[in-house]
């Protein structure tokens, strides 16, 4: 499903053809891991309520995919680059405020606040590698920032949404909802982008061997500023994106962001080092767990108290089957 | 002049000077009112901090990926089944502090568990295991109202000539911990598996035992923090440990353990718990709102680590 240039296939060496093929069948089947969670998610929502399963039953459970999808995109890039990002949903949070506040009243103040926040995100990754400082710390400590500008923006929740996001968020094309589009062609451009084109693998490369990139010549400091601002114009577009649909904000809107997007990335085979991720596999977890968040213990009459931790019980189910078949692929 | 340098060596000391700066510019703008007052409480809050930073400490010092982030909802879960099991009753105090203690132990040892049986990163493990105890809590500590017994409360409380008891405790614990990390079987073993766990493996050290008990260390000291929070600040709550996530990791890093592993120390995580606290307090006094004072918060966290800067990578 993925181009594999990491250390497995470099190990493994000469092999039969029927371990070949038993390898393969063991990959072929990990890459299709996430995918098949959706599913799975699927067929229990259609079991438990079939009425769901229709234009109007999607486009309602994925109404908060977008974002979640856009925002563990952002957190992708970082961990491709074998770092972490536990700021990105007070960042969402903040964008989230600026979007119902400046960029409806004054655009171009605005646009300025959201591009001068990418930069800001552009600088991490440059003082995390020039400094060599531990990405959890700066971006925990960053997380502050971003709440407590938010709250400054924003006091009070409100605030609105500009008129062309909200009609944007509520586009109803025909016969498939607008979220499933929106992931599709969020999962077609960041794959065609990141594992497609020949940086793209520079970028990968610099979380799977980042001595071996930087002998043969590559920047590592250009590739972590790039990695970390694509991160933000991500956030950014992920909280926009939850602005258009809530239409209004709160400095707390993106809280719960962060451990959503993590869980997403790994639920879409993403591995914490090594630069192996898939862009694909993380929309398909960002959907996975949008439909597991809610709609599906809604369904299942699993009482709120415990909602929470039937997110952690996926993580764990999924990540058990993961490490089953990759003991094949050994 | 000698003894001095050799002291400006020690990496723990930028701590202890950033808490005496920040005190010194407190007392500076409220022109010398509250100074000692201000030593108290902050004593009295940083040992919170210290209790699970050194258990973070001990985790972080297994090497790069480790970290325990279930201890905000071990806290949690730790102060409701303490508040619980004593009742108020001042003759359940011991059987509820070990309680909540085994709780904790229970989660570090689940957290090892996950780790172990699932190889995933001990980021992500800790943190689906923190998912579910939380969920735990909720369930468990809906509606509880029950107050600590007074005599553990008043214990909480309890100072002598304005030094709190319960941080002159812990300073015996960090003693305590101390020598466990540098003269003891059980530290030397955790700093070589952060230095080089292949290594260690290789020297004979039980690399699973060693990470095992490492990380059930950090969920009992959870657990006790629980507890203690619970009898400080007069009841048990589900987000009573939510701000613990960044503190324990920030003493841990201020203070000057190697967030690579292999290289830790016990006095740094006090110098940057009282630095935390009273920076804190120090936004307090000057009256910055909720925003500007978050503000600052990160800012000066991302501040303090960018200048003490990270270890260079060992290739």
């Amino acid at each position: 499903m993925r181009p594999e240039m990491t250390a497995a296939s470099v190990e493994s060496g000469p092999k039969s053809s029927s371990e070949r093929s038993a390898l393969a069948r063991a990959r072929l089947l990990r890459g299709l891991l996430p995918a098949m969670s959706l599913v799975l998610v699927l067929l229990a929502i259609a079991w438990l309520n079939p009425r769901a399963i229709s234009y109007f039953g999607f486009s309602l459970m994925l109404n908060l995919a977008i974002p979640i999808a856009l925002a563990t995109i952002a957190q992708m890039f970082v961990i491709a680059g074998n770092e972490l990002d536990l700021s990105i949903g007070t960042f969402v949070g903040f964008v989230g405020c600026v979007t119902a506040t400046w960029l409806k009243e004054a655009p171009l103040v605005g646009v300025l606040i959201l591009l001068g926040s990418i930069g800001v995100y552009a600088l991490l990754g440059a003082l995390i590698h020039l400094r060599n400082l531990p990405s959890i710390v700066v971006t925990l400590g960053m997380s502050f920032v971003w709440q407590g500008l938010a709250i400054l923006i924003l006091p009070k929740p409100g605030g609105k949404a500009p008129d062309w996001l909200l009609s944007l968020m509520a586009f109803k094309p025909p016969f498939v909802p607008f979220p499933i589009i929106a992931a599709l062609l969020i999962a077609a451009v960041v794959h065609f982008g990141l594992m497609r084109t020949s940086y793209g693998v520079i970028l990968r490369g610099s979380g799977g061997n980042a001595a071996a990139l930087s002998r043969a010549g590559w920047s590592l400091l250009k590739t972590k500023i790039v990695l970390f601002a694509l991160t933000g114009l991500f956030g950014v577009l992920s909280g926009m994106a939850l602005i258009g649909i809530t239409t209004s904000a709160d400095a707390n809107i993106g809280n719960g962001y962060t451990l959503l997007s993590i869980a997403g990335v790994i639920l879409g085979g993403g591995e914490f080092v090594g630069g192996r991720v898939s862009p694909i596999g993380a929309v398909i977890g960002a959907l996975t767990l949008a439909l597991a968040a809610s709609p599906l213990l809604t369904f299942m009459h699993i009482p709120p108290d415990w909602q929470v931790a039937a997110n952690g019980a996926i993580l764990i189910i999924v990540l058990a089957a993961r490490v089953l078949i990759s003991r094949k692929e050994r | 002049m000698a003894s001095l340098r050799l002291l400006l060596a020690k990496p723990w000391i930028w701590s202890f000077i950033g808490a005496l700066l920040v005190w010194l510019a407190t007392v500076t703008f409220t022109g010398g009112y509250g100074g000692g007052g201000m030593i108290t409480a902050a004593l009295s809050l940083a040992v919170f901090t210290v209790v699970v930073g050194v258990g973070q400490m001990f985790v972080i010092t297994l090497g790069p990926g480790n970290v325990d982030l279930s201890l905000p909802a071990n806290i949690g879960l730790a102060s409701a089944v303490a508040m619980k099991v004593m009742d108020g009753n001042d003759s359940m105090i011991a059987v509820g502090l070990l309680a909540a203690m085994a709780c904790g132990m229970a989660i570090g040892a689940a957290n090892y568990l996950l780790i172990w049986a699932l190889r995933i990163p001990p980021i992500i493990a800790t943190l689906s295991a923190s998912f579910i105890i939380q969920s735990i809590d909720i369930s468990y500590g809906r509606g509880l109202q029950i107050k600590p017994p007074p005599g553990f409360a008043s214990f909480t409380n309890w100072q002598i000539l304005g030094i709190p008891v319960l941080a002159i405790l812990t300073v015996l614990f960090s003693i305590g911990a101390a020598i466990a990390l540098q003269r003891m079987i059980y530290g030397r073993s955790v700093l070589a598996i952060g230095q080089n766990i292949r290594a260690a493996w290789l020297a004979g050290v039980n690399v699973g035992r060693i990470r095992f008990l490492t990380y059930t260390l950090s969920g009992a000291l959870g657990g006790l923090d629980g507890a203690l929070l619970a009898g400080y600040f007069r009841g048990a709550n589900v987000d009573i440990g939510n701000e613990y996530l960044l503190a324990s990791i920030a003493v841990v890093v201020i203070g000057g353990t190697s967030v690579a592993g292999g290289k830790a120390n016990v006095p740094g995580v006090w110098g940057a718990a009282l630095f935390l606290v009273l920076l804190l307090t120090m936004l307090n006094t000057f009256g910055v709102s909720a925003g500007v004072r978050l503000l600052l918060t990160g800012l000066i966290i991302v501040g303090v680590i960018t200048a003490a800067g990270g270890q260079k990578a060992l290739r």
